[in-house]
Parts: structure tokens; C-alpha cells; sequence
């Protein structure tokens, strides 16, 4: 932390500082406004809501009515039990092979790791495209399985860097004391390395699971089975699409699409929920993982 | 390259090493880090099978590919698929929507995070700064289709926007159906996700600035905003130059996962870019080795400008990422 240097308040201090707060807080309306008012409006009454104009600045009524037409409906509720599998078996997967690439090329005296990282850097900068890669999904024949959603990104090249950065920082002599005393690479590995590194497999566990959780275009090119997709293909049916009619079922003509409308609040909440939730309390992790990658520098 | 790395082991018993021929250096090494390679294996397998293999893949770019002949077995006809896009329609069309989308990013998207760096850093209220960059790095993390069915809503003809433009005496506008209105959404809704979590390498950077620098300006007189100019920017530069030249190496890929959500044919004028042709062309149409040859084009291009600013940065001072 950069020590503050309050010396003394000039006038013209001051206007600065009445300056900065104005920007900030305009900024904090901003970013975070769009996401009340859906807040709101997903829990509102729909008739008044869509007569309404302008900012709402509470909700309408309250009813949950829209939460329960979502969670009724059969594709929100597999396109979810996707996404978790996606999120638990993909982000199992990414940290498995991460954490053994980044041990494996942060060891000193390996022959081959120079080669094999620079093969790995390159992949950061060049790659055969979209095309290509959705050949070879199909050549392998992962079209339209689960599969497809998790080995095609198995591994992110930048993640397993910042890993390998941070078990580079792990002392030396503690690896040394122990391969006297018999110790093998993988024993090494398990008792010495993840232990304290646990900071930066937390921030990679939830790099990997926020990826899984918010990507939908791998889906989009790779499935086409209804029964596969993962919540945010279904959510851009709904969200970009504008198709609300599954959530209306009994309601008739204008009532339907004032209905609609709360439906689709509601389910960006329902969607966005899960990592807003868990957001303030991992948000030192994050902030740590992006400076770990900037160490390098 | 793979002779450097032996030298550590070396410096044991030189005379020994020294003399070693190649393949028994190997065969000592597998034999010494045989754990390390069982690791490796899963690893070199991913990269060489889901990365190398779309960049061996790309060769049917100079192919005519049918699914029945392979990737291996497709006939050669060289730059044939390169020449048919160049003369294309679509072909400036798509150049300028992809330089044009690039450079608004380079001139409003990336010196956003380091204005917000430089005033959170200004920030004396330590609660408040906290409570803003918390607020401001939460967008990062909303989903792509969820951000674009935020603009879908908001922008519609009766979306709040244009409730709130009513309200002044404006016309209705149909954002996301004029051509018009696309870059500036994009470019906007760009710096919303990303404004908040971009300044956090910045700030750590104006962190590690030597706290005596600015003690020398106070004593020269200088104010906060003199600082600014004179200490924190030249300061945080090297990280600046950095995240430039990966931000140049992208110059002609625009971030297609979004325009994919966020346009239609209404806006393909000015909203098509090439990533987004190569997806309707390949993956729509199923035009493989054509598609595959816009990519490749597009990537080579990509590699040149990194390589060349890369170079740049370095012959001009001491930052470059290699």
C-alpha cells in the first residue's frame, strides 16, 4: 500500500476530491444499476411494471410468481443440471492437468520443459482458428457429447503459466530436504507444494468454474442435443431470442407477454445468483490471481 | 534450446556432462524425471491434440476440403480460397467493421482501466475505495448472454432507455437494429465489463511505485495532479506498453463471441467483422476450406502485428514481453 501523503488541503485539493467522488459514484450507478432494476423488476408485479416508465426505484408488489413459471420450466432445470455437471467435472479436469503441467515445467534440470513451454506459449498467440478446431471436435468424434464442452478446454495455456510462476516461488531447499529423505516427484508435489500453495488453487478453481459457468459458444458450435445444453444456450434462447413462451403457458394474449417479461428478469437473476453470491467473499481471491500473472512482468 | 537447460546439472561435474553424447543425456534425464514426464503426458497430449491439431487442421485453408476426403486426403489448390475472398464483396466490408471496432477499443476501451486506476488511487476514503472497485469488478464475471440480454431489454423500443429519452421529448430509437447505434453500444457496453477489472494490474502497479518519487515532487512543488503526470503515469508505464502490445496483436480479432449474441442482419453493415463471417461461413454454411482461409489470414496478421510491436516496444525502451 502507497502510503497517503496528506499534507495539507488546498482549495484546489478539494475541488479534485469533490471531483474524483462524483466520477466514482457515477460509476458505481452505472455498474450496478442495471442489476437492481432487474432485481426489482423480477419480483414485481407484471401489469403495473410494464405500464410503468422510467427508473423504478422499488419493486412492484411482491411476487414470485416468476421465480416459480422458471423453475417449472423443464429446460431451465436440465439446462442447469448441465451447467453444474460442465462446471464440477470441466473445472475438476481443468485443475487436475494444470496443476501437473505447472509443477512438472516449474522443476529445474528437466531436459525437455524449455521446448515443451515454448510450444505452450505459442498456442497463446496462434491458433488454427474456429474452423479447424470444430473439425477436429467432429474428426474425434465429440460432436454433440458432454465431452466436447470439457476436453477442447481442458487446459488454458495462460492459467497453467500463472500457476507454474507461483510454484517457481516455493523455496528450494524445502524440495531438497525432502528428496533426501526418499521423497518422489508426486510426494513432493502433494505434500510439499499444493499445501502452500492453496491460495492460488483456490483462484484457479474459480478462474476455471466462473469460465465454465458463463461460456455458451463452444455449445453453440458443439451441441446440438437439447437434452445437453448447458444453462447459457438456453438463456440466449430466452434473453436474445425473445422466446418467453414456454414460461406462459395458461396465461392468454397480453398477459402472456407482460408475464414474459418478469420470466426473463428472473431468470437472469437466477442465472447470475449463484456468482454474485459467492462474489464478495472470494473477491480477494480473484484480485490475487490476476497479480500472480502480472509477476512475470 | 533443449541443450541450454542441462548446463545447471553441469556445473556439477563439467568434464563429465561436457562430453555426454545426446542420447544419453536423454536417457539419464527420462530415467531421472520419469514422475515429471508421467505428469507431462497428460499435458503435451492436450496441447498436441486440441491445440497443434487445429493448426495442423489449418492446412485445408489451402485445400478444397470434403468431409469424405480428410483433412490429409482433401486436393491442394493453393491460394485459391485466399483469392476468392479477396475479391469477395463482403471482403472490405468486413476489413473496416473489424479495424474500425478495433481501434474504438484501442482509443475508449483500453485507457479506461488506467483512468480508474489513477482516481481510485486518488481515493483517500479507504472504505469507499474498497466498496467502488468491488462494485466496478462485478461485471466481469455476468455472463456474455446475460450482459447482451441486458441490452436487448434496456435498449428495446419500449426499454428503459428509451422511456428515459421519452420522458425528455426524444424519438424512439431502435438500437439494436440500426447500423448506426452498433459500435457505440458495443464500445459501451465494453467498458461497463471491463473498466472495473482491468484497473486492478494497474493499481498494483501504481503500488509499487518508490513512495520517495513522490515525496521529491511534493518538495518541487508539485501538486496531485502534476504527480499524476509526472510520477504515477511514467511509473506504471512499462506495464501499460505490456498489455498495448498484446491489445495490438488482436487488432483484427474483435471479440465475436459478443457480436454473435448482439447483432442481426439489420446491423451486419456495420457489426459483421471477420471472426463473425468465419462462424456464419464455417460453422452456418459449412464453407470449411473458404472459412479456414479467412482464419488463417486473420491469425497470420494477428502473429505479424504482435511480433512487430513486440519489436517496436523493445527497440524503443526496455519493456517487451520476449
Amino acid at each position: 500500500m502507497v502510503k497517503k501523503r496528506s499534507i495539507h488541503q488546498g482549495p484546489a485539493d478539494i475541488t479534485f476530491n469533490i471531483t474524483n467522488t462524483i466520477i466514482m459514484l457515477t460509476l458505481i450507478i452505472v455498474t450496478i444499476y442495471p442489476l437492481i432494476y432487474v432485481a426489482f423488476a423480477s419480483v414485481s408485479d407484471p401489469a403495473p411494471l410494464l405500464q410503468h416508465r422510467g427508473i423504478l426505484w422499488k419493486p412492484f408488489g411482491w411476487t414470485w410468481d416468476a421465480y416459480k413459471r422458471v423453475f417449472a420450466n423443464p429446460m431451465i432445470v436440465i439446462g442447469y443440471g448441465n451447467t453444474i455437471f460442465y462446471v464440477v467435472v470441466g473445472t475438476a479436469l481443468n485443475m487436475i492437468l494444470t496443476i501437473l503441467g505447472a509443477y512438472a515445467l516449474s522443476r529445474r534440470k528437466v531436459m525437455w520443459s524449455r521446448p515443451i513451454m515454448l510450444g505452450i506459449v505459442f498456442t497463446m498467440f496462434f491458433s488454427g482458428g474456429l474452423v479447424p478446431r470444430y473439425l477436429l471436435v467432429h474428426d474425434l468424434g465429440l460432436l454433440d457429447t458432454r465431452w466436447s464442452l470439457i476436453l477442447p478446454s481442458a487446459i488454458s495455456a495462460f492459467n497453467l503459466i500463472i500457476m507454474r510462476t507461483s510454484f517457481q516461488g516455493i523455496p528450494l531447499s524445502l524440495e531438497e530436504s525432502a528428496r533426501i529423505d526418499g521423497a518422489n516427484d508426486f510426494t513432493i508435489l502433494f505434500r510439499i507444494v499444493l499445501p502452500l500453495s492453496l491460495p492460488v488453487i483456490a483462484v484457479m478453481t474459480l478462474f476455471y468454474a466462473v469460465y465454465h459457468w458463463n461460456s455458451y459458444f463452444d455449445a453453440l458450435i458443439f451441441i446440438r442435443d437439447r437434452d445437453l445444453y448447458p444453462l447459457q444456450l438456453v438463456l440466449r434462447e430466452i434473453l436474445v431470442q425473445n422466446d418467453t413462451n414456454n414460461f406462459t403457458n395458461g396465461a392468454l394474449g397480453g398477459d402472456q407477454y407482460r408475464i414474459g417479461e418478469t420470466v426473463k428478469y428472473a431468470i437472469i437473476m437466477v442465472a447470475t445468483l449463484p456468482i454474485l453470491f459467492l462474489y464478495p467473499f472470494l473477491q480477494k481471491y480473484f484480485v490475487k490471481g490476476v497479480l500472480i500473472g502480472s509477476v512475470k512482468e | 534450446m533443449a541443450f541450454l537447460q542441462p548446463k545447471t546439472k553441469a556445473e556439477h561435474i563439467p568434464f563429465l556432462k561436457k562430453k555426454e553424447p545426446f542420447r544419453t543425456r536423454v536417457k539419464k534425464d527420462f530415467k531421472r524425471n520419469k514422475y515429471i514426464y508421467l505428469m507431462l503426458a497428460p499435458v503435451v497430449a492436450y496441447f498436441a491434440i486440441f491445440q497443434f491439431g487445429p493448426i495442423y487442421g489449418v492446412q485445408i485453408a489451402f485445400k478444397n476440403f470434403t468431409p469424405a476426403d480428410g483433412i490429409w486426403g482433401s486436393q491442394w489448390i493453393g491460394f485459391d480460397q485466399f483469392t476468392a475472398f479477396f475479391k469477395s464483396y463482403y471482403f472490405w466490408r468486413l476489413i473496416r467493421n473489424t479495424l474500425l471496432i478495433s481501434l474504438y477499443e484501442l482509443i475508449f476501451v483500453f485507457p479506461a482501466p488506467i483512468l480508474l486506476a489513477l482516481l481510485l488511487n486518488e481515493i483517500r476514503n479507504m472504505k469507499f475505495k474498497r466498496v467502488t472497485q468491488t462494485l466496478t469488478y462485478l461485471p466481469h464475471f455476468i455472463s456474455l448472454v446475460v450482459v447482451v440480454g441486458l441490452l436487448v431489454d434496456f435498449l428495446s423500443p419500449n426499454g428503459l432507455v428509451n422511456q428515459i429519452l421519452h420522458a425528455f421529448g426524444g424519438k424512439q430509437i431502435n438500437f439494436l437494429q440500426e447500423s448506426g447505434w452498433f459500435r457505440t453500444i458495443y464500445i459501451s457496453s465494453e467498458i461497463w465489463q471491463t473498466v472495473g477489472w482491468g484497473s486492478i494490474i494497474y493499481l498494483a502497479a501504481i503500488t509499487n511505485v518508490d513512495p520517495q518519487l513522490y515525496e521529491a515532487a511534493t518538495i518541487d512543488g508539485a501538486g496531485r495532479f502534476r504527480k499524476i503526470i509526472s510520477v504515477t503515469i511514467p511509473s506504471i508505464m512499462p506495464t501499460i506498453i505490456i498489455l498495448f502490445i498484446l491489445q495490438l496483436g488482436s487488432l483484427m480479432s474483435v471479440g465475436y463471441q459478443k457480436i454473435i449474441l448482439m447483432y442481426n442482419p439489420l446491423t451486419y453493415d456495420t457489426a459483421d467483422v471477420l471472426s463473425t463471417y468465419v462462424y456464419r461461413k464455417g460453422i452456418l454454411d459449412a464453407s470449411y476450406s473458404y472459412s479456414a482461409a479467412i482464419g488463417l489470414f486473420d491469425a497470420v496478421i494477428n502473429f505479424t502485428i504482435l511480433i512487430i510491436a513486440n519489436r517496436l516496444a523493445r527497440k524503443a525502451g526496455e519493456t517487451s514481453l520476449w
